[in-house]
């Protein structure tokens, strides 16, 4: 029986590894189940590979929590240097790389309210590897300049030793340039287009004249997230867990 | 001094004008001291998320009592936006004090200590920094061109949290959870319900004693079965997922809403 090719989500998953690849300590938000994935497919694969020990916190897990105190600790964790990435999303992502997690309008009274800031207006600062993640591309999130920053891509004159690494979204993964404030596209993924991409974004950046694909997970690599990974991450994202594996028999 | 008592005289601390430090969903969430309240009606609440809340701050702020919200986000998390907020959020119905987690916590910790301020790095370049006039930026003063935002205390009038167990001294076992401590620490009164109250003090081996917030800090404890119910208790049960689906369905209007809280507050009767 032949390996039936990696779905997108297994994509996203596996791309996410790649992007953690060197990290020891990673935090994921409460519902975050793909970027969870994308650290238990690297613990998982370095264990195998013999390479660094990888921890993960997934915040508010009482399983996959090692932190003893209280929520002040991702925090101070962080500020330490102790957390060497962690990922962001946001309601509106700019093109450099400032993100809105509050809502669209003129703030106080807005058109669309999100939930709120979070700790995106600390961490974005603190852990130097910060991935943004959003699944959905689509010119509404991702704009030329947001409505509201609920913490910005870039900063000078003060202490800052985190902030963007990458962007990853359904339809590609961009790197992000601190001096040049740009994002640059690095890849689409399976099926989508340079121009594609282009009319998705509200935001300018930089291409390279031939867009490469996406790279796709390796056998070993999609053996481990179909099996081990799997059975992790639906302690924490049943629901999740059974959407995926019914993508995988589509 | 953690003196034990009924629900309702539990919630009877809770008055007029005072601000209320709620914890985040998965620290031990007195919902049915919150139907208590909201039976009450007390005005004009100042809520302090600690650092961010769910069901139990949206129905406050359905319920009109709250006139100044203090978060970092409010959020019914896998069941979506928390409807009462975001409507009332959008409108600008209350106050709102935007925030980011770090920085809460940052303002409890100095109301622990007794010092009027805390500094906390990020933020700067933040549209923050102009939602919150009351933070401000400084330069450190033992090193040249270092600005850091520091952020004014906070010393919540009441905290209000539940717990798995209290003893009858009125020490309360939260274990890992330590901002309920800082928030007892640094809070005028702090209420507690419990899930069981028992004979033996908390205090009576180290072991028992590690993750237990002393009597001293405890103003009231009132004991509930479920106290947490739709939201769960760590070490004793999961949330109801279905009942906050439910709610999140039901709290989309302003009449929904109404008709779910009627149910909620009608249940702790029938649970009283």
């Amino acid at each position: 029986m032949s390996v039936r090719p990696a779905t997108q989500r297994e994509i996203l998953i596996a791309t996410i590894a790649d992007l953690l690849s060197g990290v020891r300590t990673v935090a994921v938000g409460a519902s975050s189940p793909i970027p969870a994935a994308g650290a238990m497919l690297l613990r998982a694969r370095n264990e195998i590979r013999g390479r660094e020990r990888v921890r993960i916190v997934v915040l508010g897990s009482r399983e996959h929590n090692f932190f003893t105190n209280g929520a002040v600790e991702l925090f101070d964790c962080a500020a330490q240097g102790r957390i060497d990435a962690f990922f962001l999303g946001g309601g509106q992502i700019d093109g450099q790389a400032n993100i809105n997690l509050v809502g669209t309008g003129d703030y106080p009274v807005s058109t669309v309210r999100w939930p709120g800031s979070f700790g995106s207006a600390f961490l974005y600062y603190v852990v130097p590897r910060v991935i943004l993640f959003r699944e959905e591309h689509s010119p509404r999130v991702f704009v030329d300049k947001v409505d509201f920053v609920s913490a910005p891509g870039t900063s000078e004159g003060i202490v800052r030793n985190g902030g963007p690494h990458a962007l990853l979204t359904g339809m590609a993964l961009f790197g992000f340039d601190k001096t040049r404030k740009r994002f640059d596209l690095r890849s689409a993924h399976r099926g989508v287009s340079a121009v594609d991409v282009k009319a998705a974004t509200g935001f300018d950046y930089d291409a390279p004249a031939s867009v490469p694909m996406t790279a796709e997970p390796d056998a070993e690599t999609l053996a481990l997230l179909r099996g081990r990974v799997t059975g992790e991450l639906a302690e924490c994202y049943p629901q999740f867990v059974g959407a995926l594996e019914a993508e995988r028999a589509a | 001094m953690g003196e034990i008592v009924s629900l309702d005289e539990l919630a009877a601390n809770v008055r007029d004008g005072m601000s209320l430090a709620l914890p985040i969903d998965h620290s031990g969430v007195a919902m049915a001291a919150t139907a208590a309240i909201i039976a009450r009606r007390p005005r004009n609440l100042h809520i302090i998320c600690m650092p961010t809340s769910g069901i139990q701050a949206d129905m406050l702020i359905g319920e009109g009592l709250a006139a100044t919200v203090e978060t970092s986000a409010v959020t019914l998390g896998e069941a979506g936006a928390a409807p009462r907020f975001t409507e009332a959020a959008r409108s600008g119905a209350f106050r709102l004090m935007e925030a980011t987690c770090p920085a809460t916590l940052a303002g409890l910790i100095a109301g622990q200590k007794g010092v009027p301020f805390m500094p906390i790095r990020g933020i700067i370049g933040s549209d923050l920094m102009k939602a919150r006039p009351d933070w401000a930026v400084i330069n450190n003063p033992f090193a040249p061109d270092d600005s850091i935002v520091v952020v004014p205390a906070i010393c919540p009038d009441v905290s209000l949290f539940h717990a798995p167990e209290a003893d009858r001294f009125g020490n309360v076992r939260i274990g890992r959870n330590t901002e309920l401590a800082t928030m007892a620490y640094a809070s005028k009164a702090t209420l507690v319900t419990v899930e069981r109250i028992i004979e033996t003090s908390l205090l009576a081996d180290e072991q028992s004693a590690a993750g237990v917030l002393p009597a001293l800090y405890v103003t009231a404890i009132a004991q509930v079965t479920q106290g947490a119910w739709p939201l769960g208790l760590w070490g004793e049960y999961e949330a109801d997922t279905a009942e906050i689906a439910r709610y999140a369905r039901m709290a989309k209007s302003q009449d929904g809403f109404a008709a779910y809280m009627q149910g909620f507050v009608q249940r702790l009767k029938a649970v009283a």
